[in-house]
């Protein structure tokens, strides 16, 4: 059994402990260890650092892995289950990876002998992908994402409802300055461990990223997605609003939305307008590029509504004609009737049309930053699982291997080589480091029957049994959660 | 009352497990059943209480050793002190850098004093100390980072060579380094001199004012480290063929002068995928540099060790 272990605080400061777990006594430094590697500094508290976090494995149908918080009181000492699943974080490794991961651990699953592969692979070939729920402008596509004014990544291609960056990578990583390096690598680092990192993009906004969190853009939180294009939402809301209103304009960078004109107003008899708007005609009641995009109204640059609309037709306009101008995330709605002359006058919003903004806002999911941190195992890394590499690609794309990264499910690429996408969010926090070279640290796990590590070339002399790790002296207590992470 | 150590036995059933705060000892002995049931429990024994008694003169042991005079009392520690004497006098040392080894060494000698044994190795977290006997030998594997073993490299040692210690220092290992050698491994009489050898090859391992290389006042990262103040490598970043040639240059002429001082009987250096051996005439690494590369690094090499001009007789082993 451990003994008993407490703290002394030192006379000569504050910030160090003193570790009594055994008689060197340590004075351990916060975010230090002592000289054992077992037991650390955390913010003034002395926990356990031994090398492995053990995870519960449940083995259901297909053998998927829990969620690695998914259990919430796991104290992440007690081996409950006969199923453990043991993840590479602090495994430790070296650069370069010729030699044997450093923990090649085997346990019994299902029934067969499972050799999971554990190391923390260095990518120099890796980087982010972050998805950005808003429809504001963050910037022209292929426009560099700087943060601290150095050149990371860049904007690609936009998905719906949401903004993508491109980061990392070894362009960044290390083919540019020094400095370009360094703070390509710890920008991916801290958006990997889902810390906040502000990057401003050249021609465009100045936005926080914090995976799981909501982007802030330009100082202001973004708080839901849109519920859809305009016409999307013309067609989500049109019967709702008859009898209510006599026009709709929903706002949106992308399509903006006319009510009368649109197909769902034209199946419900919603007579003509005479209304006019600005920007390119898709199909009737659709218009792309009413305004520049911007973080005004539904992603554009506008903030008074009326300037996308020319002058109502006279020939088909009425005065006292009733219309709402909405954003497509019921951010902004305004309602207007029109006067003698046939001009708009705003209007308060009546009390039945507000509950269509409300429902418009319902129905937008709250907009949140995700990051999928993107790496290849390449050669070296490989040759630390087995003698003979492309066997464990091979095996991985055979599906005889299963690749996990900090316990969490992982895509990989089709074709060739190890190349995978991680939703960080999953992984415990603190998961990913980095060294000089500049390239990042992740923990990554290859599991396969025990036989088939044998036919790829494994070390097998350096198979471990579990039971080597679950006693005590090898598990990890993981950091607490501080931020709220999803499943 | 005494702390009992952790004992157990690996999952083989062959191997013991011994664990007390930092130590953690691997162990195995082979002969007649009865001798190797002895020799564990000898083992068992021995390690018991040893920690608390190396910690009582910790602060002795922190502190830079006298090349002659020697003030400790425990069995270890007197042991760690004697194998870095022969340091003390040219440069900082103190006996903490032996102590892996002096451990190991400690519980072997309990081990072969209680039983006769064929072959028996204690493993003190890659500092090893050996015994062997008649036709036994023991296949060394040399690594290049010391928490690991590795595949880099092997040697075969046999009864009749004198070499019965093994140790690995760099500067990824537990304790802090002062070289940059990713490890040296040093094959020498004993496992406290091949500990302390390894320990000061490696620190000779190093380039004085790379940019590339991070560097942290070892109090800073453990308040009470025997090194103090001195700097110990925290980051290495990628060099150049060159750079390695050079640092590993530095340690080459290290472990000449070693070896020709009796201190040592081998030694492989290793920094950035480029091993060096000194000394082993049949020493085997795995893992060379693509052949355009090694070519340079070999003749840079040559060209480091000779200018170090410290008047050893052979030329590096390429």
């Amino acid at each position: 059994m451990l003994t008993e272990t407490t703290l002394v605080p030192p006379s000569g400061g504050a910030d160090k402990i003193r570790c009594d777990a055994c008689p060197v006594m340590c004075y351990i430094k916060p975010g230090a260890a002592g000289a054992c590697d077992r037991y650390a500094n955390n913010n003034g508290e002395l926990v356990r650092v031994d090398p492995h976090i053990v995870l519960e494995r449940t083995v259901s149908h297909g053998g998927r892995l829990v969620p690695f918080q998914a259990s919430g009181d796991w104290d992440g000492k007690i081996v409950q289950e006969s199923d453990v699943f043991v993840t590479a974080i602090g495994a430790g490794t070296t650069y370069p990876d010729y030699k044997p991961a450093p923990f090649i651990v085997s346990s019994e699953v299902d029934g067969v002998d499972m050799v999971t592969v554990v190391t923390e692979g260095i990518f120099s070939y890796c980087g982010v992908k972050v998805k950005i729920d808003t429809d504001r402008y963050l910037g022209p596509e292929a426009a560099t994402v700087r943060v601290q004014g150095e050149a990371v990544g860049h904007v690609t291609t936009s998905e719906y409802g949401s903004q993508m960056l491109s980061l990392g990578g070894v362009h960044h990583l290390t083919g540019g300055s020094k400095k370009e390096g360094r703070v390509t690598c710890d920008a991916l680092m801290d958006l990997s461990n889902g810390k906040p990192v502000e990057m401003t993009i050249d021609g465009g906004a100045t936005v926080v990223v914090e995976a799981g969190h909501p982007p802030i853009v330009n100082g202001v939180p973004e708080e839901r997605m849109r519920v859809g294009c305009g016409s999307a939402t013309i067609g989500m809301f049109a019967k709702q609003w008859l009898g209510k209103v006599d026009e709709v304009v929903v706002v949106d960078d992308h399509i903006t939305g006319v009510l009368s004109e649109h197909q769902a107003g034209k199946l419900l008899d919603i007579p003509d307008t005479g209304i006019k708007m600005k920007g390119r005609r898709s199909t009737p009641g659709r218009y792309f590029q009413v305004a520049e995009p911007g973080t005004g109204w539904g992603g554009t640059n506008i903030s008074d509504p009326l300037s996308v609309l020319g002058p109502f037709d006279p020939k088909t306009a009425r005065p006292g004609l009733r219309m709402m101008m909405v954003s497509t995330t019921g951010e902004h709605a305004a309602y207007f009737e029109l006067d003698e002359a046939l001009k708009p006058i705003e209007k308060e919003i009546p009390a039945d049309l507000k509950l269509s903004v409300e429902r418009i806002q319902e129905n937008c999911e709250p907009a949140l930053c995700t990051v999928l941190f993107m790496g290849g195992a390449g050669g070296s890394l490989r040759s630390g699982v087995t003698e003979n590499p492309v066997r464990l690609t091979r095996s991985v794309k055979d599906a005889l291997t299963s690749v996990t990264c900090g316990g969490a499910p992982v895509y990989v690429w089709p074709g060739g080589g190890i190349t995978f996408m991680v939703d960080v969010t999953q992984l415990p926090q603190g998961a990913f480091g980095y060294v000089p070279t500049p390239a990042l640290v992740a923990p990554i796990e290859f599991t396969l029957r025990l036989s088939d590590y044998a036919a790829l070339g494994g070390h097998m002399d350096h198979v471990r049994p579990l039971s080597s790790l679950r006693d005590n002296t090898e598990l990890r207590q993981p950091p607490p959660q501080t931020t709220t992470r999803r499943a | 009352m005494t702390r009992l150590p952790q004992t157990g036995w690996l999952a083989d059933g062959r191997r013991l497990h011994l664990q007390d705060g930092p130590i953690d000892l691997i162990v195995e002995a082979s002969g007649t059943a009865i001798h190797v049931r002895a020799a564990y429990e000898a083992a068992i024994r021995q390690f018991t209480g040893l920690l608390d008694t190396l910690c009582d003169e910790l602060p002795e042991l922190r502190r830079a050793a006298h090349p002659d005079m020697c003030a400790l009392q425990g069995c270890v520690a007197r042991r760690m002190h004697a194998a870095v004497a022969p340091f003390a006098a040219a440069s900082f040392i103190t006996p903490m850098a032996a102590v892996a080894g002096a451990v190991a060494e400690g519980i072997l000698d309990a081990m072969t004093a209680s039983a006769d044994l064929e072959r028996a190795y204690v493993n003190n977290g890659g500092d090893i100390a050996l015994h062997l006997t008649g036709d036994e030998r023991f296949t060394v594997g040399l690594a290049d980072d010391p928490g690991t073993p590795s595949l880099i490299g092997k040697t075969i040692i046999e009864a009749r060579d004198p070499i019965r210690g093994i140790a690995t220092s760099g500067w990824h290992g537990r304790s802090f380094s002062l070289g940059i050698a990713d490890a040296v491994t040093v094959l020498a009489r004993t496992a406290s001199q091949a500990d302390a050898a390894a320990t000061i090859i490696a620190n000779a391992v190093d380039l004085p004012g790379h940019p590339l290389i991070v560097r942290r006042p070892a109090n800073e990262i453990q308040p009470d480290n025997d090194l103090g103040a001195r700097l110990v490598t925290r980051g290495v970043g990628k060099l150049s063929h060159q750079k390695i040639a050079e640092a590993l240059g530095a340690g080459i002429c290290k472990a000449q002068e070693l070896l020709a001082a009796g201190l040592i009987d081998g030694a492989a250096l290793h920094l950035q995928g480029v091993t060096e051996v000194v000394g082993l005439k049949d020493i085997h690494s795995s893992v060379r540099l693509p052949r355009k590369e090694t070519a340079t690094g070999t003749k840079d090499m040559r060209h480091a060790a000779m200018a170090c001009g410290n008047g050893i007789a052979g030329e590096c082993v390429a």
